[in-house]
């Protein structure tokens, strides 16, 4: 479980997060949704520690990751898996080498032993007979899925993922969603997904918090965001047509 | 002036995070191996056809220079070496490496920080400073005292080719003369600067990559400033070193 009691951070004059407080369950798939610029990857930022937070508290299974030393923060990060937005695969290495650098970096395990996983990873999000392909030859729902990959290898306790579905088609942002889900029950693990993709928010959304300016508006789940009456919230959730379409016509 | 110290102060930081100690020994040999050959042996291609045409010229203009009865012939040979050992092979060359090694490096680290590389590293619990920087500053700093080496009998070479078929000087002068009062200090002299001059474009370099913040327009603005920072610096370092050693 994540906890994260009233952080807020600024930049500069510029007050970017004002005083957010919220739970992220395990087993869960929990989402952060909100306009591009309301503060959604800083506060995943600050969650991970690679924002320090100007204040509050950010609690992993009640250890205060804001107060930890250095030594402390490492051990925690490598129980922490992340899929960034543009993946971040490293550019010179193989997609084998991607997914086995945590193992090469902090465990003790054999080659073989160490490639059985890297296979493991890879076979479970679907890549197959591309252990030697480098992340330019991928494309942009492959890089993802060894994204994923890499960030599950440790078999980590807390998954982020910041906008998993940017640059992809809405079938592969699907297949996208689904494996989260399904590696989130399979692992238990916290899994907190920063988007702002309707269809993720319908398909994944078992708890969901609005952030719209920096500040918390609305938290709750997908059977209830559309029969919310935070004017903000239907503001962004019904920003479409179709959406409004679908909204009138359940009246 | 404010920016500058702000930006000395970063450099210094940085340079406290890249020299931490590394996680895992077998990691960082690997990659300073990929460094030495990235940075080092791609580099002897460029050193070696630049000192050969700097050493032809070097040993064209003494010759044309000192065209006088007075002096014997060959001083041209002794001429186009010291200038070649002493100022040629280890502070031009450090320039031209700061061109091609230290844009590489600011570019190649600042689009890991634009594509989010370097924040996957720290979000795994790595110093990503030192997991990027120690290898290429290792890698720079042991290989750039051979490709010195490499320029000074390449710029030998190169005068001695074209001199004697230009028909300024004989082969007999030239070879009487690059070994004609030869100290041999100037080429522990050279090498010194160069493992400095190694240090600072890789340093340099990389605090610009290290600090990019935006898109491709500030890594490349990153990549500029990298290559101006660094020769800046090594010129000024040229004085100073050349103070302390020679006075």
């Amino acid at each position: 479980m994540i906890r994260a009691e009233h952080i807020s951070k600024s930049f500069g004059d510029r007050r970017v997060l004002t005083d957010i407080s919220a739970v992220f369950e395990p087993g869960k798939t929990n989402l952060i949704i909100g306009k591009s610029g309301s503060g959604k990857t800083v506060f995943l930022k600050c969650l991970v520690g690679l924002l320090d937070v100007d204040e509050g508290e950010i609690y992993y299974n009640d250890v205060p990751f804001t107060r930890l030393d250095f030594r402390g923060k490492k051990e925690l990060r490598q129980k922490m898996g992340m899929l960034f937005q543009g993946s971040a695969l490293f550019d010179s290495m193989t997609v084998e080498e991607n997914v086995r650098f945590p193992l090469d970096m902090f465990t003790g395990m054999s080659y073989p032993e160490k490639l059985d996983r890297v296979n493991f990873c890879l076979d479970r999000v679907n890549i197959v007979n591309s252990n030697r392909l480098f992340p330019s030859e991928l494309s942009g729902g492959m890089k993802k899925r060894v994204a994923i990959a890499r960030a599950i290898a440790l078999k980590p306790r807390f998954l982020f993922c910041d906008e998993p579905n940017s640059g992809l088609d809405p079938k592969t942002s699907i297949v996208i969603d689904e494996l989260i889900r399904e590696i989130t029950v399979e692992l238990n693990m916290t899994t907190i997904v920063n988007t702002h993709d309707m269809n993720s928010v319908m398909e994944n959304g078992e708890k969901i918090i609005f952030i719209e300016e920096g500040e918390k508006c609305w938290e709750g789940n997908r059977n209830e965001i559309l029969k919310s009456d935070c004017s903000k919230l239907n503001d962004f959730v019904f920003a479409n047509s179709l959406a409004r379409q679908l909204k009138d016509s359940s009246k | 002036m404010f920016r500058f110290l702000s930006g000395f102060g970063s450099y210094w930081m940085l340079l406290g995070r890249v020299f931490a100690k590394p996680e895992k020994h077998s990691m960082y040999y690997r990659q300073t191996m990929k460094e030495l050959v990235s940075l080092g042996l791609r580099s002897i291609g460029i050193v070696t056809i630049i000192s050969f045409f700097m050493g032809a010229v070097i040993t064209l203009q003494t010759a044309y220079n000192t065209e006088n009865p007075i002096y014997p012939t060959y001083l041209i040979g002794l001429g186009a070496r010291d200038s070649i050992i002493l100022e040629f092979s280890s502070t031009i060359v450090a320039l031209i490496l700061a061109g091609k090694v230290g844009s590489n490096i600011a570019s190649e680290i600042g689009t890991m920080r634009v594509t989010e590389q370097i924040d996957a590293l720290e979000l795994m619990g790595i110093n990503s400073a030192s997991y990027i920087i120690l290898p290429k500053v290792v890698a720079t700093v042991i290989f750039n005292p051979f490709l010195t080496l490499i320029s000074i009998i390449t710029g030998i070479i190169g005068g001695w080719i074209v001199g004697t078929s230009a028909g300024v000087i004989t082969s007999q002068d030239y070879i009487y003369g690059i070994q004609y009062a030869f100290i041999p200090y100037y080429i522990t002299y050279s090498l010194i600067k160069t493992v400095f001059f190694a240090f600072i474009i890789s340093t340099v370099s990389a605090h610009q990559g290290y600090h990019v913040e935006g898109g491709s327009l500030e890594v490349g603005r990153a990549s500029t400033k990298a290559v101006v920072y660094s020769s800046v610096t090594i010129l000024l370092f040229n004085v100073i070193l050349t103070q302390l050693l020679l006075s």
